[in-house]
């Protein structure tokens, strides 16, 4: 196959010609064949004439190729502080950067939790030491994510977290949520919040329902997470403070946003993507690669969260990404951790799970994926204006693959979605103008 | 079926199926050769009088990483029966106290030369993951309140040998099926050979879900009691439960133990069964525990002939060098 890069030997590394793509942005909602040159590792515009362009630059001829602005992730676990068996820095972002996102937003689900700003720098450079994809840390809402007092969340903001979060564990306190709901709107931070009532889910494993009921499994019931999103929502209402639902899973939580959201309430809702095709009978294999939290529920309230995702009540999609290593994984289900990976195969679970059958268009996925996580966390991104970092992504939209997971750059390769077909993929990552991602 | 010439000649029957990890895995057809063989090598053990040599020079593992005497001694007497040898392991002393994965555990005790392993755990799915794990045998003795395929079949068993066939009998399982692996088996086979399984029990701990399935779903003992051919009266499992799911066990008796004023109200030829231990006056009281109508030591009796059959069909096939 012929190469789709030219390098120019005098062009500086992030002065890119890129061509014959068709450009998505989702901000400007635009959807269209073209090409796009970075100058300086920024955006220099779209549709520029040839004399109009630097002399010397590199090119890369996107035929066939879906551009627009990197994705970004939210609550990433990339493993650093604590959990390295399960991930670095660099693995993580490795894997994101396969997966076509430039930024990930990392959970503060560590060892030691995300609590102080020395934590907080630590992961700002030794994110920045990797030169890979870009991150931005969440700090916690309570102390050590123990859900009791509220962490120096002013100090925390100081140092530069995006926002706050005790995900993936719940904030199970009302009281709590409702003092960091009023103390973050000091700051115009938002919480990320995991709806889960835990003493409804209390040693859970699966999805309660017919299956759940078979396999003799402990439940974790849609109740659980309707009710916390309820009161999530009710909160909001109260103090007027900014919540985002990290992931929700149920029918309920779908129909309980779709009114808050008609009533304008400042809350923005989001899914991981499992959750919009992986379903409770999968746990019939009894792989711990399955146990997932949100729990991959029963058909009916997949379905219920599809159509929330088409008519706007989902406003961001994230990977849910959970790196857990072999060893953990390789425990009976009862003892192995929650999570599966997801960087990876976000496109194509996307483009397999969303697009193809009519759910979303490619300027809708480009919303969920990109400039609205960077409006929540008012990050750049999202865009492809003229004068924001050119960090983008190029997307074989029907290459066909095989899911293998140890062949992943992620560290962990817990994946249920091993050995299944995909279509859709990235192909290149650009971060700061910077190729950092081709696909081999 | 008459096993006798198979018995004689040392082959097992032809089976399918490399492990037992579910009684859902089985047709009726596969129970009833499951049953039929059990009687036959009932017969010719003469009631366990005489070793056989069917599994002789084969060696059977007992993993038990829960709590078992009955059915450990149950599945190495078998073993032992058919003339195999036996490896018995359980968790307390061992090296998964000592932060060993039990897949770890599972495949340095096959690495000893184990043909079949029989395993016991607290969460469902434990022996599936096993038997992708070693290459020998898994019989499942009990994984959480998913399965636990051999109390199944000797329960059936029992009933059979006590009327016949299960076809159109009404039996309920009572008290805790939420957690009862028992349960679960039960409802598998009875349902495959035509009888029509009843769920009863506190609303906590009988979910109206069971329908679903074509089980007929009862909160009242009292009101299903006449209809009933068979009672299997479970064990409440205090220790899977993490909130308590009725009030006391005062009144769990009052609306459900078996009494001998709810026998009066019975039918004549009821069957009293309980898979064990049994807690006293909790599920049924010493009078009908140990009155003419419990077939409770009976069904200790045939686990020990359904034992043998599944490990006999298991390891007694010609390809596995016999």
């Amino acid at each position: 196959m012929k190469s789709r890069i030219t390098l120019n030997q005098q062009a500086a590394e992030n002065h890119w010609l890129i061509e014959n793509v068709r450009w998505i942005d989702p901000k400007a909602g635009t959807d269209r064949i073209g090409r796009l040159h970075i100058v300086d590792g920024a955006i220099g515009g779209t549709d520029t004439l040839d004399d109009d362009l630097p002399k010397d630059i590199n090119r890369y001829d996107g035929t066939g190729l879906i551009g627009g602005p990197g994705w970004i992730d939210l609550a990433t676990e990339l493993g650093e502080p604590g959990r390295e068996e399960d991930e670095t820095l660099e693995t993580g972002l490795k894997s994101a950067l396969a997966g076509g996102f430039t930024s990930v937003v990392s959970s503060a689900n560590t060892l030691p939790a995300i609590d102080t700003p020395a934590s907080v720098q630590f992961i700002q450079q030794k994110a920045a030491r990797t030169a890979l994809a870009k991150v931005h840390v969440l700090g916690c809402v309570s102390k050590g994510r123990g859900g009791e007092e509220l962490a120096e969340i002013g100090s925390l903001v100081e140092a530069g977290v995006v926002a706050l979060s005790d995900a993936p564990s719940p904030i199970n306190s009302n009281a709590l949520l409702k003092r960091a709901l009023e103390y973050c709107s000091m700051f115009d931070k938002v919480i990320l919040d995991h709806p889960e009532v835990t003493s409804l889910s209390y040693r859970g494993v699966m999805h309660e329902d017919m299956t759940q009921l078979i396999l003799g499994l402990a439940p974790m019931p849609a109740e659980s997470e309707d009710l916390a999103t309820s009161r999530d929502i009710r909160l909001v209402e109260a103090t007027g403070g900014r919540l985002h639902l990290l992931g929700i899973s149920t029918a309920g939580s779908v129909e309980l946003c779709r009114r808050a959201k008609s009533r304008e309430e400042p809350l923005t809702v989001g899914i991981s993507i499992a959750n919009l095709h992986c379903i409770d009978e999968q746990l019939r294999s009894f792989d711990s690669n399955c146990k997932i939290n949100p729990p991959m529920r029963s058909q009916m309230h997949v379905d219920a969260c599809r159509e929330g995702l088409a008519d706007g009540t989902i406003d961001i999609i994230s990977t849910g990404h959970r790196p857990c290593s072999l060893e953990k994984k390789m425990q009976e289900l009862d003892a192995a951790p929650f999570g599966m990976v997801g960087l990876e195969t976000a496109v194509g679970q996307i483009m397999t799970h969303v697009v193809q059958p009519g759910l979303l268009n490619w300027i809708g996925v480009f919303q969920k994926m990109s400039s609205r996580p960077a409006s929540l966390l008012k990050i750049p991104g999202g865009s492809l204006a003229t004068g924001q970092p050119a960090d983008l992504v190029l997307i074989n939209p029907i290459d066909r693959w095989t899911v293998d997971a140890p062949r992943m750059m992620t560290k962990a390769y817990n994946t249920p979605l091993h050995g299944t077909d995909l279509t859709g993929r990235a192909v290149a990552t650009f971060v700061n103008g910077q190729l950092k991602f081709q696909a081999t | 079926m008459d096993f006798t010439a198979e018995i004689s000649s040392g082959v097992a029957p032809s089976w399918r199926h490399r492990h037992l990890l579910g009684v859902e895995d089985l047709t009726g057809e596969e129970i009833t050769l499951v049953l039929d063989l059990a009687e036959a090598l009932q017969k010719a053990t003469d009631a366990g009088r005489t070793k056989l040599s069917l599994l002789k020079g084969r060696t059977i593992a007992n993993l038990f990483f829960e709590n078992s005497t009955r059915t450990r001694n149950s599945f190495s007497l078998a073993a032992k029966r058919l003339g195999a040898d036996t490896v018995e392991f359980s968790s307390s002393g061992s090296s998964v106290s000592k932060g060993e994965t039990f897949i770890d555990t599972a495949k340095t005790i096959e690495a000893m030369g184990v043909d079949a392993v029989v395993v016991r755990h607290a969460t469902p799915g434990t022996p599936h993951l096993l038997s992708r794990h070693l290459e020998g045998s898994i019989v499942n003795a009990g994984d959480g309140p998913h399965e636990h395929p051999t109390q199944g079949l000797l329960d059936l068993c029992t009933i059979r040998q006590q009327r016949g066939s299960l076809k159109g009998l009404t039996v309920a399982l009572v008290g805790d099926i939420a957690h009862s692996r028992t349960a679960r088996s039960n409802i598998w086979g009875l349902l495959k050979l035509g009888a029509k399984p009843i769920v009863c029990g506190p609303a906590t701990l009988v979910s109206k879900r069971w329908e679903q399935m074509g089980v007929e779903v009862a909160h009242s003992l009292d009101a299903i009691l006449p209809r009933c051919d068979v009672l299997n009266l479970l064990r409440i499992q205090f220790e899977r439960q993490s909130t308590r799911p009725f009030p006391s066990v005062h009144e769990y008796a009052l609306l459900y133990a078996m009494t001998n004023e709810r026998m009066l109200r019975s039918k004549q030829d009821i069957l009293i069964m309980a898979p064990g231990p049994i807690n006293r006056g909790v599920e049924l009281t010493p009078e009908v525990a140990d009155g003419p109508h419990s077939v409770i030591l009976k069904q200790v009796t045939n686990g020990i002939a359904i034992r043998m059959a599944v490990l006999w069909l298991l390891l007694g096939q010609k390809e596995n060098g016999l």
